[in-house]
């Protein structure tokens, strides 16, 4: 249960960590939070030759709001998202998704690239990435490109990112006013990785009727999945229990989940349907979708 | 199957050298207040380091996989699990363990004698852990409900005391200190 050896490396910039990528290229991992990297070190199912650790580069620490986006640096811990007013602010749905993150003491470590770059499909934050339309942001020694989230996760434990890239930072559109949101998620146990999850933004007109649905489901694919025939439905509905029940359908009858130990396919196919659902409804409401209230009770 | 990892591990074996293996990196790092200075290996964790090293044998490991919570410290005040933390990675930081929570006389501070109290532990193996992650809660908000420590605790697994008096032992602290501050 101990790491194999390995080099170390601790650059101080962008351009030195993608220099030391494309001279190492072959057995090389960047170590960012290390909290999904360092188990499986000391379970020796990763064994990398040479370990970049980013944690000094100051570049890539800090997010801000520039005009409509929220710029991420890749090194934005957890424990930022769920507390910084800022991220709450301009994507509330982060700052929703971030509790359900592991537990306390993998929020205080884990970083926001790290989760992207991993990709596990039981993380909250990939999905939510693709709601939003979130661009990843990848540097190289060959220069720096935008991956967008729709191409971003490619399966499981794999993305766009190039063996010599390093994601370096997130941009996520700032929410539209009228826009609510909601993340739900089922696990076996509090903290456990979601055995599914799904986040919504829902965005009404002055009649809470919804202008905008941005839906991202967890846990039900190698990728996160985006229940586009959903948001499709939504577009100028008012949820209502029958828009409500067509979501549910659409959304379980799309999906081809991979079933696991704790949930069969069918009864993720099941979940998210519903899981979408009250996230539409909880997003709609917040937003002031409800106006009338008539159904507050 | 069997080929394929042999040849793997023969690899392991014989590029151990080149692989940074045998490099050893001088890393400065506070511990409880003290500067301290080691000498570790790249793979070295910090939970081993502060044991075999710093012979600061309270902090616990139990899975090595970040799974426990039994390894939390506190790392420039945030708890996190020293099993997942390489100790080179930690240069310059300022980690807390159990050991600095007593009182300067040597007396169990209010929470660890709380948890004595109220039958917080019984083995006690997950209970520096616990103690810690309850350390940082504390200072941020002295007077938590029972919700808030619940979540506090969530990534740490007891088998002895079902939890239940552990929660007690925080909320016993909390209601001290919100008599304190009022």
């Amino acid at each position: 249960m101990k790491p194999a050896p390995f080099g170390y490396h601790r650059p101080a910039t962008i351009a030195e960590a993608v220099a030391l990528l494309d001279a190492l290229q072959d057995d090389v991992k960047v170590l960012a939070g290390g909290q999904s990297l360092v188990p499986l070190m000391n379970f020796r199912l990763s064994v990398p030759a040479e370990l970049v650790d980013i944690n000094g580069i100051a570049e890539l620490t800090g997010h801000d709001v520039t005009g409509d986006v929220l710029r991420l640096g890749a090194l934005t811990r957890h424990h930022e998202l769920e507390r910084s007013a800022t991220v709450r602010g301009a994507a509330p749905l982060l700052a929703l998704a971030a509790p359900y993150i592991g537990h306390p003491q993998i929020r205080s470590m884990g970083t926001l690239g790290g989760s992207l770059s991993h990709a596990d499909p039981a993380a909250e934050l990939p999905g939510i990435m693709l709601a939003l339309d979130a661009r990843m942001v990848a540097a190289s020694a060959r220069g720096e490109r935008i991956v967008p989230a729709a191409e971003f996760f490619v399966s499981h434990f794999t993305t766009a990112l190039e063996p010599d890239e390093l994601l370096t930072a997130v941009e996520v559109p700032v929410a539209a006013e009228r826009t609510g949101h909601a993340f739900l998620e089922v696990a076996a146990r509090y903290g456990d990785f979601a055995l599914v999850g799904a986040g919504a933004a829902v965005t009404v007109d002055e009649d809470g009727a919804i202008t905008e649905a941005r839906i991202g489901c967890t846990s039900v694919a190698p990728t996160p999945v985006r229940a586009a025939a959903a948001e499709e439905l939504l577009r100028g509905a008012t949820p209502d229990a029958d828009v409500l029940a067509e979501v549910e359908r659409v959304v379980a009858g799309a999906l081809e989940p991979t079933p696991e130990l704790k949930a069969s396919a069918a009864y993720k196919r099941r979940t998210a349907g519903v899981l979408v659902a009250r996230a539409v409804r909880q997003a709609w409401r917040e937003a002031g979708g409800d106006m009338r209230g008539e159904e507050a009770a | 199957m069997s080929e394929l990892s042999i040849q793997h591990s023969t690899r392991n074996a014989a590029d151990e050298r080149q692989r940074g293996g045998s490099v050893t990196h001088t890393v400065k790092l506070t511990v409880n207040g003290v500067e301290r200075e080691v000498a570790v290996e790249p793979r070295m964790l910090l939970a081993d380091t502060l044991r075999q090293q710093c012979g600061l044998t309270g902090t616990h490991i139990g899975c090595e996989q970040g799974v426990c919570g039994a390894c939390t410290v506190l790392v420039d005040g945030l708890p996190a699990r020293s099993c997942l933390l390489f100790t080179v990675a930690v240069a310059g930081r300022e980690i807390e363990t159990v050991e600095s929570l007593e009182n300067p006389d040597g007396s169990l501070n209010s929470l660890q004698q709380s948890f004595q109290d109220h039958h917080g532990l019984q083995c006690g193996f997950c209970t520096a852990g616990i103690l810690m992650s309850l350390t940082a809660l504390f200072r941020e908000e002295p007077s938590p409900d029972e919700t808030t420590v619940r979540d506090q605790v969530q990534g740490h697994l007891c088998r002895c005391t079902g939890y239940q008096q552990l929660v007690e032992a925080a909320m016993a602290e909390s209601g001290r200190n919100a008599q304190v501050t009022r």
